[in-house]
């Protein structure tokens, strides 16, 4: 289980320090599916860094399991079963889609595991596990490998920021199976994940709208869904792929 | 089986990926000497009359042999030159593996010079492979100056793979070639340099032939207070094109300087060049940290894709 205690987060700015997380309680229960959604610049992704270790709270604690993470770095954190998905894909040079898998998994895979997990992105394995993770790969198709990069891991608690971007409407139920695929195969492994998007929406046990930094909206789907279908912090796919949704 | 010792054939697997001699023609050379020579019905090794090189012939139309000429060093202050010439003739497909491995435990300083001049003939390819290895903890220095001259005839193609990544305490690198009409150079060189390890490397390419091009490459990284100058040349004189690229990551107190020049005396040449210098990106150890890679392994990963 993962637990926030009254974690804050504030940057210097030009105008003095500026909070970007206020005051945040939550908690992610074991096997459970939670999305946090809400407008943009409310905190979303920073929240997401703050639970994979790669900014520090300014204030509060952070507890996996009972054990407290907050002073505890990114690869700390990694070996303890938090995974991460960037919103933007990281590129590398010479390093390829096979090494990175191997690394994610953290033992020795052959090429027919590592292709196992392209697959299940969606992408025909054998023209791209010896690719380079670099400028030559689509947006679409890196964040798709980052997506197999957590699946590699196998991690008890998965961060993923805004996965469906980049990915077109057909992948959707493709990504809903992953998740899926996920929890059953790592027992009561849970899953965050920061979206805008209903179908993602639609899937989560619970639902947390974050604004301003701050928790609005907290709850099950049921409770939660209903009041901000319409708003920026759900879209539907096809108006987002219209150009109407929020980027 | 060769006379070599137990060091020497240690630096023989490390520069030329070999434990025994190889099939194919091979000249090896230890602390100044041959060891081992063997010619082909295609490819001829002989020594220079004067005894300060190798005259390497290759037959026209020789198709898919191989030619392993490494050079170990395993003596302290030994300094030597050696003048290797290929005459490669026309229509011929061949592998040839160079390298020197240098292994000083002892005070002297211990230098190897390689001068490689190749004749390519028309419409051969010819893949050159070069590896570049110092051991040995002696106070005196592991030094390697190789010049390399690529004189190409129509329609022949050359790939260079030229590798330094460890060990070697100065080195000073000189590549010339001269391509005439629709001849292809592709250049790939990795320079990793350490300590206080100096590493100059310097290209002169001239485009002298119409539908010639060139594409060089050449990535170095510099760590602790090590020294890196990259000095990358193309001179355009006909319908050609050029690319050549300097692309280094500094480490702790290293420092590179890239001089990339481009020279255009025919308005059909299209030459481009790119250079970039900068330490890693903190996005990218970051990433692998949350695989679970620490700091120090993120960068063993990153700086071994970097270089492959």
């Amino acid at each position: 289980m993962l637990e926030l205690r009254n974690v804050s987060f504030a940057v210097d700015g030009d105008e003095g320090e500026k909070e970007i997380v206020r005051n945040l309680n939550m908690t992610v229960e074991d096997g459970k599916f939670v999305v946090i959604t809400g407008p943009n610049g409310g905190g979303k992704s920073t929240l997401a860094k703050l639970i994979a270790g790669i900014e520090t709270p300014s204030e509060g604690q952070i507890f996996l399991d009972g054990q407290d993470i907050t002073d505890l770095g990114i690869t700390q954190r990694a070996n303890l079963g938090i995974g991460y998905a960037f919103q933007q894909p990281v590129k590398f040079k010479g390093i390829r889609v096979y090494d990175l898998l191997r690394i994610a998994s953290g033992q020795t895979i052959n090429i027919k595991e590592a292709c196992g997990y392209l697959s299940e992105v969606g992408l025909c394995a054998k023209d791209y596990i010896e690719r380079e993770v670099n400028a030559s790969l689509s947006g679409g198709e890196l964040k798709r490998i980052e997506i197999a990069t957590v699946l590699a891991r196998k991690t008890r608690l998965s961060v993923f920021d805004e996965p469906e971007a980049g990915i077109d409407l057909w992948s959707f139920q493709n990504l809903v199976r992953i998740f899926e695929k996920m929890q059953t195969e790592t027992r009561d492994s849970s899953i965050l994940v920061i979206s805008h998007q209903e179908r993602i929406l639609n899937i989560a046990d619970e639902i947390i709208v974050l604004s301003g930094g701050r928790i609005e909206r907290q709850g099950t789907r049921d409770e939660v869904l209903p009041k901000i279908l319409g708003t920026d912090a759900a879209v539907d796919a096809c108006a987002r792929l219209n150009g109407q949704g929020v980027s | 089986m060769l006379q070599m010792d137990e060091i020497q054939k240690r630096l023989l697997n490390e520069v030329a990926d070999l434990h025994d001699v190889p099939t194919g023609a091979y000249n090896f050379r230890a602390n100044g000497t041959s060891v081992g020579r063997k010619s082909t019905a295609n490819i001829d090794i002989e020594s220079k009359e004067d005894g300060s090189g190798l005259e390497i012939t290759v037959k026209d139309g020789t198709k898919d042999e191989s030619i392993h000429i490494p050079v170990v060093l395993s003596a302290s202050g030994l300094t030597e030159t050696v003048y290797n010439d290929f005459h490669v003739g026309n229509d011929c497909d061949v592998l040839i593996i160079a390298g020197c491995g240098i292994d000083n435990c002892g005070k002297q300083d211990s230098e190897h010079d390689g001068i490689h001049r190749f004749w390519v003939g028309k419409n051969s390819r010819v893949k050159y492979v070069e590896k570049h290895y110092g051991s040995g903890d002696g106070q005196g220095k592991r030094i390697l100056n190789p010049v390399t001259e690529v004189y190409m005839d129509e329609g022949s193609s050359m790939e260079m793979e030229m590798v330094q990544i460890k060990g070697v305490d100065s080195t000073q690198r000189s590549t010339v070639a001269e391509l005439g009409e629709g001849c292809h150079l592709v250049v790939r060189e990795r320079l990793m340099t350490h300590g206080v390890q100096q590493a100059i490397s310097d290209y002169d390419v001239r485009l002298n032939g119409d539908g010639s091009s060139a594409d060089i490459v050449s990535r170095g990284v510099a760590r602790d207070h090590s020294y890196q100058k990259l000095d990358l040349k193309i001179v355009g004189n006909a319908v050609c094109s050029g690319h050549t690229e300097c692309d280094s990551i500094i480490m702790d107190e290293g420092r590179i300087l890239a001089v990339p020049s481009l020279e255009a005396n025919s308005v059909e040449a299209a030459l481009i060049h790119e250079a970039a210098i900068g330490k890693i990106a903190g996005e990218q150890l970051t990433k692998l940290m949350t695989l679970g890679l620490t700091q120090a392994e993120a960068e063993e990963q990153i700086i071994n894709g970097f270089l492959r």
